[in-house]
């Protein structure tokens, strides 16, 4: 396993959030669970590039972004809530009162 | 190692966390309808924050840029300049905010704490001097926004606006972030200066410009700049408008330091990538915003779209070279006085259950009231550029730098797509002195909010005076990064 290999596979993550958020035209939970896996995606990267380089800081960019990652994942789901609340339905092509 | 003098240059940012617990805590014994303690607070808080800024300045004592916390925070005189305007923006944000909940009878602890703890999101922002630190920034800042506008909770396009603000804006982290990381990676440190030195030989790494290409995308989210301005409009029309007037003031200057901190500090060398990139979000930037602005009918998406083209107008200011970065500096700082005003204006012309977010709101409004259809006047005249307002101005300058670097075509367009930008802006005015009031309600303010309102706009004029000293102020802690 090299460098290289980590790389790709957090490339791949990323790539498949991507697709999740833009592609996907269904539902909104699931594009929340593409935001936290771009996430993963960076967090994969920079403990690649920790270890590969030998600097502690990337690791500890990690922990931040996982903890910011977990209050980011709590207003999104409470912003969620509210939004089904009343409009009782999160398909994503319902959601579009706002357009112009 | 750690002494407890290291904290002494980051007193504003503790000031502001701690009046933030203080005013969520005293929210909680506080009546709906008054809650005018709250907003003394938090307006207290601002003026102490910026006399803890403000107070190593004077005159006589040399000022000298500190590092401290393992060098995650600067304190210097560029990022003391732009925390003391995001000081008076905020202050004036208060005020409406206060005049909006009130109409609505949901005036809540919340929503000011909320309000202060973005401010303190944008400082730490401002003065993020790590990459861990202008993250952390950068997220306080945006999870606040996203809950503020959420704020009615019942408002069906309340919360249909702050969806697409959250899934948006953590896209716009996560493209910001795999570019850090990307960025890591080639260089091996998040220090903004050592990065500097790190790539001072290597500009053509394949990590470095990718990493590069990721937060300018990201950057370009934050700041809503076309073709990346998708949320904008939907935002600035779905939130409260005490929300909106927030989002399009002060974290418009912590995406600007943001901007300068991370490609004009750390990423210098790359100079010649980032350069054209950004001439091109500007122009498109420009070119969209204006013409989307020109069918709007509703005000704060008339606002939102203009609000994408002056953005595009800072962003060329960064074209510029080194004088270049001064003149976007001081767009931004005129951008957002004059923004905070056109939207505290819809705050005092809405009531309760009524919202004075069309056009045709400000019909006659000469007849209601000649004065704040002056002052409205101002405002509108400033941001579409008539001499002799300040608007007019910080346009020039940015133009004169740019066409100093010779991108004198760049300049053209700009110019051309600005005076098609003043069709829109002549409309409101027409509308506001040539035709019938459909009401005649009386305007209902306080007098506080009407005194904040009437300084907000004849800064438009008062800043005349000041002009030499604050562009000279603006070359100068540009030129001291």
């Amino acid at each position: 396993m090299t460098l290289q290999h980590y790389l790709i596979v957090s490339a791949i993550l990323f790539v498949i959030s991507m697709a999740g958020i833009f592609v996907n035209r269904r539902n909104v939970l699931v594009v929340l669970m593409s935001i936290e896996l771009m996430l993963l995606a960076v967090n994969t990267n920079l403990i690649a590039f920790s270890k590969y380089l030998d600097d502690v800081q990337g690791q500890v960019f990690v922990f931040f972004i996982l903890t910011v990652a977990a209050a980011e994942a709590a207003i999104g789901l409470a912003i969620l809530v509210v939004l089904f609340r009343n409009k009782k339905t999160l398909e994503t092509k319902e959601i579009n009162e706002l357009e112009g | 190692m750690f002494g407890w003098s290291e904290l002494v240059p980051a007193f504003p940012e503790i000031l502001v966390l701690s009046m933030a617990c203080v005013v969520l805590l005293v929210g909680l014994f506080t009546d709906k309808k008054k809650g005018g303690f709250i907003v003394f607070l938090s307006v207290i808080t601002m003026m102490f924050a910026a006399i803890l800024t403000l107070k190593d300045h004077v005159a006589g004592v040399e000022f000298t840029k500190t590092v401290i916390f393992n060098g995650t925070f600067i304190r210097d005189e560029f990022g003391d300049m732009l925390k003391v305007v995001v000081y008076l923006l905020m202050i004036s944000v208060f005020f409406y905010a206060k005049q909006y909940l009130r109409q609505h009878d949901n005036l809540q602890g919340e929503y000011f704490a909320l309000l202060l703890f973005a401010t303190l999101g944008i400082m730490v922002m401002i003065s993020g001097h790590n990459f861990i630190a202008l993250y952390l920034g950068l997220e306080l800042l945006a999870l606040s926004s996203y809950a503020l506008v959420a704020y009615n909770r019942n408002d069906l396009n309340g919360n249909e606006a702050a969806m697409k603000y959250f899934i948006l804006g953590a896209l716009a982290s996560g493209m910001l972030l795999y570019g850090m990381s990307l960025i890591y990676g080639a260089v091996g440190t998040l220090q903004i200066n050592e990065i500097s030195q790190a790539i001072a030989g290597q500009n053509n790494d394949m990590f470095l410009v990718l990493g590069l290409i990721f937060v300018i995308v990201g950057i370009g989210f934050k700041l809503g700049a076309a073709p990346f301005h998708m949320w904008v409009p939907d935002v600035y029309e779905g939130a409260p408008t005490a929300t909106t007037l927030f989002i399009a003031s002060a974290p418009k200057i912590a995406a600007f330091a943001l901007a300068v901190r991370i490609l004009g500090q750390s990423l210098d060398v790359l100079m010649i990538h980032w350069q054209s990139m950004l001439a091109t979000l500007a122009i498109v930037s420009i070119i969209v915003g204006n013409l989307f602005a020109l069918q709007q009918t509703n005000l704060k998406r008339l606002f939102a779209y203009s609000t994408i083209s002056h953005i595009g107008f800072m962003l060329l200011g960064l074209v510029g070279g080194a004088e270049g970065i001064a003149a976007s500096m001081f767009y931004i700082i005129v951008y957002t006085i004059m923004a905070v005003g056109g939207f505290g204006m819809i705050v005092l012309l809405s009531n309760k259950g009524m919202e004075a977010d069309q056009i045709a709101d400000f019909k006659g409004l000469n007849q209601r009231s000649g004065w704040y259809a002056f002052l409205m006047l101002l405002l509108v005249a400033s941001m579409a550029g008539f001499p002799p307002l300040i608007g007019f101005f910080s346009k020039l300058y940015v133009l004169k730098a740019v066409i100093d670097q010779g991108h004198i075509i760049l300049a053209a367009v700009a110019v051309i797509f600005a005076v098609i930008g003043a069709f829109y802006y002549l409309k409101i005015i027409k509308v506001m002195y040539f035709e019938e009031s459909e009401t005649d309600q009386a305007i209902d303010a306080s007098f506080d909010v009407k005194t904040v309102l009437s300084i907000n706009a004849l800064a438009q004029l008062g800043l005349l005076v000041l002009l030499p000293v604050l562009f000279q102020y603006c070359i100068r802690v540009t030129g001291s990064l």
